[in-house]
């Protein structure tokens, strides 16, 4: 029997092995430094919030992976031996495989500062990291102040976590406002505002100079580099994003770069060795997606998509129309189709953006200039039906038509306040257009199934 | 703000314990002439009970409740054993006359209702004599410092949004000793009220000018009991409207549980009761109203003129029509959690403690045994006693309709749906009853599963796993197993209360009434991969 080895028990490594079981009987082994059993990593978060146990984190229970016939193993792989097809784990042991898929996840960056390896200076990644977070930053009394460095996804949500149990945080965003570089101007602004809203002490254009330690090797206090001013302070999160955590091949025969290099078949230049998740990196990016992507459903859609060709169905990786999620604090935010900001935007994109003149709630799509094509849609505290904006941008409809029929995407509970009329209207006046916007209908918005 | 918060919960605390303690307060004892007026006002024949009681409750001592109790309920005890001695030496004696006539000397009733129904008259001291100060010093306390406790949370909590921060980190929403105190103290006070309500009598005191102005007579438990009942869902649903003040959906249900259990299960029965006609909670559907078909409520209805015959006519529309149509146009939780009153106690006062119900996979097999058997259990209940009423027997098929009324009150009636229902809410969640014990919730959900329109529609690819949902419904159903493979969640057990929906991060859950078309969606590949691996597998 064909034995399947899979390094890494993240979203994109369990996907891969549950789909493999799901069409075939091989042998699956699935290998973890990080924990035995499967957890969300997104939602480490809601732990230290106290919303969830650990346990809650575990999308499976216990029993689930010996009765599918998974076997687990705790350990961290020190080496791939492609010839012998054979890897070694930190332990010594040997484990023998027929095919290998490398899905282990990325590693917090860091940028060489000084003092960042001290105690108290942490990621949030892995499970590990929460319970450091535990240890350094249980409550005010040992934590008097906590530093984030890093202006992305992972960097708020660190600062939620820890005003959850009212620290103080400090917040150095290297950016002139909350992820610019992503976000258009409206909607990163609203969460500046709502980011001081929260009383986190928010630093843009602030870059870190150094960590300091005091006498037992602990943080101190942190030098901003602009001003060379000194921040007392007992934890430092540093999430200036991740980066793929690959290391361990960097003696074996695969061929890496950022990431593991894949083609669109998520296969390396070994046969019968692929790579999914964070940890790859495809050779020629697809569409303008980016050659490594490290978000949750991309594991997952490589995950679908290299358990297909294990299984002798073999599928190019072809994820469809970009989407993505995430919280900011209070603030809801969806993304269907591409919206880039202000500096990352061509020149043909252009935005319709409405905001609520006092809830934190604004949404902007981008469309094309001259063909109107609706190109994408960034909501902002109001919820959209993935399936509907899918449909829309696969085909190929225009932005008038997406304001039209714009309440068949609302995907708010019941009774909440709609604004598809006041979005609309402020569109006419923009753009001088008359349209009238359609009553939410059951039959459209379920037509293709 | 939290120095408010802190003299709120202690003025909460006195009221508190100031309702409790009064259990032990005031006197009991009779003169003889109350006696001899109470023996004749009840009909009591025998000259051994008025003896017995004489000897035991006519003095100037005064008695504790608990004295009284036994000493009542022993007075009882010896009396009717006396009684039962006769009436089977005449039985050996042949003697049929005798043996007959004995038997109207025997007083039936649990020995301590009937201690309850003397106590009430025989009741004095403070909570007798200053009902009104008593309430204000129980009820009054117990609202204004429970009040002073919840508004801050206003401010306290900061901007709306999902307000669970620290749940897993206090005793009382995690199991902690401040949890197994709670559900002690719940178990006790639902056993006194099932069981022993002589020893709450003193509450009851609280209430009688409220009762009286009501419904005309003085307050049983039951009365003290509904007060009480609608106070919680009151005080705790002003704490629902601060948590969740951010999501209209649950502002809106939260305020139609409200109306449904002041209005409907408590205001109308007592009003009607005053105007002389079966006091009727017309929500209450068959089976959860489980003693509709019950030989006594058949006839007080049908002796009950013209609204007897509505009330009879209406609860069987209800339960056969109304509850169904319902259930296909909005699913069950138009009654479960907009409507019905064990539903409203658990989505206010419960709601702290959703998230202990358990979300294993052996939880959901003992559910769908325990439910559907107390289903099973209440319509061979309802068989044998329609049968017995319309044949006049006692009996179908060996099972006697006293035993099987008697057996089904007890255990599901009282033990299942009050002493471990809700008392314990503090450990196993706030929907125990509900999920695992309620028969018009396991019929309502039969409808729900295969005929209804509504569903929670998982939005495509967006979930990320996180647990929350699953965490937080309070029907122990893994939602995130359903969301995480792209596919709405149609589950029998699901009450709609809209949690999973506003607690999700990402935006993935809708409770919806859609189509009935394409409500079931089983998906392989999710939304947002390869359009023609998603056909190939998704078909």
């Amino acid at each position: 029997m064909e034995h399947i080895v899979i390094i890494g028990n993240g979203i994109a490594g369990v996907t891969a092995a549950r789909h493999i079981r799901k069409k075939s009987d091989k042998k699956i082994t699935i290998i973890s430094g990080e924990s035995k059993y499967f957890f969300s990593r997104t939602a480490l978060m809601y732990v230290y919030m106290g919303h969830l146990k650990f346990e809650h984190t575990q999308p499976y229970e216990n029993w689930f992976w010996k009765k599918n016939n998974m076997n687990l193993i705790e350990g961290i792989v020190t080496k791939v031996d492609t010839d012998k097809k054979k890897l070694v784990l930190k332990d010594q042991t040997i484990i023998s495989y027929d095919k290998l898929i490398i899905a282990t996840g990325s590693k917090p960056n860091k940028f060489d500062w000084k003092g960042q390896d001290l105690k108290g200076v942490m990621g949030l990644y892995h499970k590990q990291d929460l319970e450091s977070l535990e240890k350094y930053a249980p409550n005010t009394k040992v934590c008097q102040r906590a530093v984030i460095v890093g202006g992305g996804l992972i960097g708020i949500e660190m600062a939620e976590m820890l005003r959850s149990r009212k620290i103080p945080v400090t917040f150095l965003v290297r950016e002139s406002s909350f992820w610019n570089g992503v976000l258009p101007n409206q909607e990163s602004e609203m969460i500046n505002n709502h980011i001081l809203e929260h009383h986190i002490d928010l630093r843009l254009n602030n870059n870190l100079k150094e960590i300091i330690a005091d006498e037992n090797g602990l943080v101190k206090s942190i030098i901003i580099e602009e001003t060379g001013e000194e921040i007392p302070c007992n934890v430092v999160g540093l999430t200036a994003g991740v980066s793929p955590n690959i290391d361990f091949l960097n003696e074996s025969n695969i061929e890496i770069h950022r990431g593991v290099l894949v083609n669109r078949f998520l296969e390396t230049n070994i046969k019968n060795v692929y790579a999914i998740g964070d940890c790859a990196e495809q050779k020629k990016a697809i569409g303008q997606r980016r050659p490594v992507e490290a978000v949750w459903y991309t594991g997952r859609m490589m995950g679908e998509t290299v358990a297909q060709t294990i299984c002798g169905n073999k599928t190019e990786y072809k994820p469809g129309h970009w989407f993505n999620s995430a919280k900011f604090l209070d603030i809801e935010y969806q993304t269907y189709g591409w919206v880039f900001s202000e500096k990352n935007k061509s020149e043909n994109e252009w935005h319709f953006q409405w905001q609520h003149p006092s809830e934190n709630k604004c949404i902007t799509i981008a469309f094309d200039k001259i063909s109107f094509e609706f190109l994408g849609i960034n909501t902002f505290g109001i919820r959209m039906r993935h399936e509907i904006f899918d449909k829309w941008l696969s085909e190929k409809k225009s932005v008038e038509h997406v304001l039209e029929f714009l309440a068949d995407a609302n995907f708010d509970p019941e009774f909440y306040k709609t604004h598809e009329a006041e979005i609309v209207a402020k569109f006419n006046q923009e753009m001088d257009r008359n349209i009238q916007v359609k009553k939410k209908s059951w039959k459209r918005i379920f037509s293709k199934l | 703000m939290k120095v408010i918060k802190q003299i709120g919960l202690g003025i909460f605390l006195v009221g508190f314990s100031v309702f409790t303690s009064a259990i032990f307060s005031g006197y009991f004892n009779f003169t003889q002439q109350e006696l001899d007026s109470y023996v004749s006002e009840k009909g009591y024949k025998s000259e051994r009970i008025k003896e017995e009681l004489l000897k035991s409750i006519v003095t100037d001592e005064k008695l504790s409740i608990l004295e009284f109790s036994s000493k009542v309920r022993a007075a009882f005890e010896i009396s009717n054993n006396y009684h039962n001695a006769l009436i089977s030496k005449y039985s050996t004696e042949k003697n049929w006359a005798k043996k007959s006539e004995e038997f109207q000397y025997k007083i039936s009733g649990k020995p301590h209702n009937l201690s309850f129904e003397i106590a009430k008259k025989a009741g004095k001291g403070f909570f007798k004599d200053q009902p009104t100060l008593a309430w204000w010093l129980t009820f009054g306390l117990g609202i204004f410092g429970a009040l002073l406790f919840i508004l801050p949370n206003a401010i306290l909590l900061g901007k709306p949004g999902i307000k669970n921060d620290g749940i897993y980190h206090e005793s009382a929403t995690n199991r902690g000793f401040i949890a197994w105190l709670v559900l002690i103290y719940l178990v006790t006070f639902y056993l006194l009220l099932y069981f022993m309500p002589d020893y709450v009598v003193n509450w009851t005191f609280i209430f009688d000018p409220i009762s009286k102005a009501l419904n005309g007579g003085n307050a049983s438990q039951w009365f003290v009991y509904g007060f009480l009942y609608c106070t919680i869902m009151l005080v705790m649903g002003v704490r629902m409207y601060i948590k969740y003040r951010h999501n209209k959906y649950q502002i809106v249900r939260t305020t139609s549980v409200i109306f449904f259990q002041i209005i409907f299960a408590f205001l109308i029965p007592e009003i009607m009761t005053s105007l002389n006609m079966p006091g009727y909670d017309f929500k209450s559907a068959f089976p959860l109203d489980y003693d509709f078909f019950f030989e006594w409520n058949l006839k007080n209805l049908q002796n009950s003129g013209a609204i007897g015959i509505f009330i009879l006519v209406w609860g069987i529309i209800l339960t056969l029509i109304i509850v169904p149509v319902m259930v296909y146009f909005f699913g069950k939780r138009w009654y479960c959690s907009w409507v019905c009153g064990c539903g409203g106690l658990a989505e206010t006062l419960g709601d702290p403690y959703r998230q202990h119900s358990n979300k294993s996979l052996n939880a959901w097999k003992l559910e769908r045994w325990l439910i559907h058997s107390v289903l099973l259990f209440s319509i061979l209940m309802t068989v044998v006693t329609l049968y017995c009423y319309f044949s006049g027997t006692s009996s179908l098929l060996g099972i006697k309709s006293q035993w099987i009324k008697d057996t089904y009150s007890f255990l599901i009636g009282a033990w299942f749906a009050g002493v471990i229902g809700t008392g314990f809410y503090p450990i196993f969640g706030n929907r125990v009853w509900c999920r695992f014990g309620c028969p018009l919730a396991a019929y309502l959900g039969f409808v729900q599963r295969f005929k209804s329109r509504f569903r929670i529609t998982t939005n495509g690819g967006q979930c990320i796993s996180c647990g929350n949902c699953s965490t937080y419904c309070e029907q122990g159903i893994d939602v995130r197993a359903y969301a995480q493979k792209g596919e709405n969640i149609v589950r029998s057990s699901c009450v709609g209360c809209g949690i999973c929906s506003a607690v999700c991060p990402r935006g993935v859950l809708k409770l919806e009434n859609g189509l009935e078309k394409g409500r079931i969606n089983p998906t392989e590949i999710l939304l947002g991969n390869d359009v023609d691996l998603m056909k190939l597998l998704n078909k």
